[in-house]
């Protein structure tokens, strides 16, 4: 799985890019994002609050229990600020 | 039409190229964001915006064709850019053409709000205080909500 992280979250991760490999039982946003606060203080600093989260698989917005498989490219961002 | 650059754009030479040979267009309207240079009372000396090669083209272009999608329009663009900008400079353009102004006005709005709310872009601004990731504004979600109940979609 292709992770990416962007903007302010980015910093707070302190990577733009990963491959991972999540364990089987990680089968959706929700259970990613739970897994990933594990991973250390600042994966679970930069994730704490969902509601400023914003989550796309391969490209496009989904919600939080949308499935995700070994081949997606997962994106984790804050709300946007373009225009 | 959609377009993510870090070049400028020339919008006349742009909106001449939209609207060129197509004689069924009656109007354009176009809507041009540029950077300001104060922002939350804070200077800002220039700011640089990250986006999501690959989704932020698709969002634009998902943006756009649902805006064809609901009015009649004859040509549309959409050009947004990315990198380091300093006041003044150009940050979007989007202009629509239709028969009518009406189609041609609501579209452009709507374009502005949808890719505000939607598209894959981030700012962050040069304060006298440091680098300063910009927040979404809940004004622009309700912006863009207000198309939700008109368009039933």
């Amino acid at each position: 799985m292709r992770l990416l992280y962007f903007a302010h979250l980015r910093d707070k991760i302190g990577i733009a890019e990963e491959r991972l490999d999540p364990p089987p039982g990680v089968a959706d946003v929700a259970a990613l994002i739970e897994w990933l606060k594990g991973r250390g203080p600042k994966f679970a600093a930069a994730l704490a609050n969902p509601k400023a989260l914003r989550v796309a698989v391969n490209q496009t917005y989904v919600g939080w229990q949308h499935p995700v498989t070994p081949g997606d490219e997962v994106a984790i961002f804050p709300p946007v600020t373009g225009g | 039409m959609i377009r993510v650059q870090r070049e400028d754009f020339d919008v006349g030479a742009e909106i001449e190229a939209l609207t060129r040979g197509k004689t069924g267009i009656g109007g354009v309207a176009s809507f041009i964001g540029l950077m300001r240079d104060v922002a939350g009372g804070s200077a800002i000396r220039a700011m640089t915006l990250e986006h999501y090669p690959g989704m932020t083209e698709r969002e634009l272009e998902r943006i756009e064709t649902e805006a064809q999608r609901r009015w009649p329009l004859i040509a549309s663009l959409v050009i947004h850019r990315y990198g380091r900008l300093e006041p003044g400079d150009r940050i979007v353009m989007v202009a629509t053409a239709s028969a009518h102004r009406a189609a041609a006005f609501e579209a452009c709005e709507f374009l502005m709000d949808y890719l505000k709310t939607k598209a894959p872009f981030w700012k962050q601004e040069e304060t006298p205080e440091g680098p300063r990731w910009v927040a979404a504004e809940t004004s622009d979600d309700a912006a863009a909500a207000r198309w939700t109940k008109e368009g039933g979609g």
